[in-house]
């Protein structure tokens, strides 16, 4: 009844998996859902990008095949798109740099900390994600320690950090960064504590065993935790809105807005498709890595 | 200083999770304040004004329990959509598994803006009216994945010689399923439900764009952003970190102390072990 693809005796442990309807059964009302409303919406949003406006009607388009709404969106908006990528890139590595420290203790010297320390680092996230954000201003405030830290060392381009571009690459950081912590922590846990053990005893220097067995043994997990802090990063605007200027604008704002307040569905569907092939194009550079099954 | 050395990697541990707390603790010290101006970004006199009339703000509480709501509904959904899910992919051989990994994927990688604009497009383009339902079809849709991945895990943790010693013991699928595997599974659903509601209670972008004119708990928060958070919302915030955080605490404190009851029986008396395996 069933083709059997040769990849499915190795997803689960001893338990023989079973060929029968019953799979079918379960599958098919999730899946469903998910077709309907997560792999359509991808259809009509293309679709929309193609449309064009009716004369004289402000939010009312027809369906078209305006290919120009693309290059006009890009040539208008390319600078928020482009300091998308910049802002989440330097987040994502800020972030690796902060959460490599903290998941290697966890994985290896906590102890009988090891839950409670997992634990606090999904705490934050019980707490609202805008109160966080905006209690950045707080932090950050041109009154605050921080700035006038940074400010005694002339380090600061404009004197403060709210308002600028620091604030919003420091928010995303923080945000992000469980999304970092949890994958590698995941990586780090699986290597056998002995081969860093075999290693020091062959007269290795520990930054010698760190860079020649723990990372690459944890690179799965850098993959997966970069993906996981960099695709919600460049699509975020909440950072961007709370803590920057409107110099400071990234790609989700200008779809929010477009989107929301202009009602120019077309760019903002062309700037949400763009998007969208972007980040796919680099989940399948990690499929062609990693293969579909360690995705879920 | 050689204290620091030998600690070196310790105390930056400790400094990152203490990073990760500080702007919930600007929150909850701001939930004490009485703010001068309508800004409460900086500390001005302590008041109890935010805890003891916390409902006094129009719209706060109103929109807090509508985000409870559709997070309750949303959940449930999600769950048990889900965790059939996760019992296909662990225990059933079906055609076009890869493309059902991918779909399961894809709605986590996706950012939300793009999510919420697509899903608003769909709508859009069928005239169907927004509002709570659509935030909950929603919320559904990104909270599946989430449920997947979690109940998968644990299904793939569980020792499957359990569930052939129930069925060397003459009991049934239906019994073996009743009895073993799903008091087995029982803390993945859980701790899957628990991520699904804070999930959906926390979610901005994603609600905004698809929300019409109904007004969750964070789009409430994203308006008085512009115009004076009220120290109330502070104070609810709390509240829900507080009661969060201490449902996981003692969860996991339980789930510790049984393992430990176990492992003392299993010392003392050996023969217990011989009890749980199955007959080879």
């Amino acid at each position: 009844m069933v083709a059997v693809l040769p990849s499915t005796g190795t997803t689960s442990g001893v338990v023989a998996q079973r060929k029968s309807r019953t799979g079918y059964f379960l599958l098919i009302p999730g899946m469903t859902w998910l077709a309907i409303f997560f792999a359509i919406p991808f259809v009509t949003l293309f679709l929309t990008s193609l449309q064009a406006p009716v004369e004289g009607q402000s939010g009312q388009y027809v369906p078209a095949f305006q290919i120009s709404n693309y290059s006009d969106a890009l040539t208008e908006y390319w600078p928020q798109f482009l300091r998308s990528f910049v802002y989440a890139g330097i987040a994502t590595a800020l972030a690796l740099l902060i959460a490599y420290p903290l998941a290697y203790f966890i994985a290896f010297k906590a102890g009988r900390w090891r839950a409670l320390m997992l634990v606090l680092v999904i705490a934050p996230s019980f707490a609202s994600f805008l109160l966080r954000t905006y209690a950045w201003k707080t932090i950050l405030s041109d009154e605050g320690f921080i700035t006038s830290f940074f400010n005694y060392l002339h380090l600061l381009p404009d004197d403060r950090i709210l308002n600028t571009g620091i604030a919003v690459i420091a928010g995303l950081t923080y945000n992000f960064l469980p999304f970092m912590i949890l994958p590698l922590y995941a990586a780090l846990e699986r290597i056998d504590p002995r081969l860093m053990e075999a290693s020091n005893d062959l007269y290795a220097s520990a930054f010698t065993t760190f860079r020649r067995i723990t990372w690459p043994l944890s690179l799965p997990g850098v993959v997966a935790g970069t993906l996981l802090t960099f695709i919600p990063a460049t699509g975020d605007y909440i950072n961007a809105a709370l803590l920057g200027s409107t110099q400071d604008r990234m790609i989700g704002n200008v779809i929010q807005t477009n989107f929301i307040q202009f009602r120019d569905y077309p760019t903002a569907s062309a700037l949400s498709f763009v998007l969208m092939l972007a980040i796919l194009s680099l989940v399948f550079i990690y499929i062609r890595r990693a293969g579909t099954e360690d995705l879920v | 200083m050689r204290w620091i050395r030998r600690h070196l990697l310790g105390v930056v541990a400790v400094l990152v999770l203490v990073y990760l707390f500080i702007p919930i603790a600007v929150v909850a010290v701001l939930s004490f304040n009485k703010p001068e101006g309508k800004y409460n970004t900086s500390w001005n006199r302590f008041s109890l004004d935010g805890w003891t009339n916390i409902c006094g703000v129009p719209g706060v509480c109103d929109s807090f329990m509508i985000s409870v709501r559709i997070g309750i509904v949303s959940t449930l959904v999600a769950t048990v959509l889900g965790t059939m899910i996760a019992f296909a992919l662990v225990r059933y051989r079906f055609r076009g598994r890869s493309s059902t990994n991918l779909l399961i994927f894809l709605p986590m990688a996706t950012p939300e803006v793009v999510m919420g604009a697509s899903l608003l497009a769909l709508f859009l383009n069928l005239r169907f009216p927004l509002g709570e339902i659509t935030i909950v079809i929603a919320h559904i849709m990104f909270i599946i994945s989430f449920v997947v991945v979690t109940v998968k895990a644990r299904l793939q943790g569980m020792d499957p010689r359990l569930e052939e010693a129930a069925r060397d013991l003459y009991a049934g699928p239906r019994a073996a399923f009743r009895y073993v595997t799903l008091p087995l599974v029982a803390p993945g659903i859980a701790g899957a439900a628990l991520l699904g509601f804070a999930l959906s209670f926390d979610d901005f972008i994603i609600s905004f764009f698809n929300a019409g004119t109904v007004v969750t708990f964070p789009i409430y928060i994203w308006g008085a952003a512009q115009r004076g958070i009220p120290v109330q919302v502070n104070a609810l915030a709390t509240l829900v970190f507080v009661v969060a955080l201490l449902i996981v605490l003692i969860s996991q404190f339980i789930g510790s102390r049984r393992r430990k009851a176990l492992a003392n029986e299993i010392s003392q008396n050996p023969a217990t072990i011989d009890a749980l395996l199955p007959k080879s």
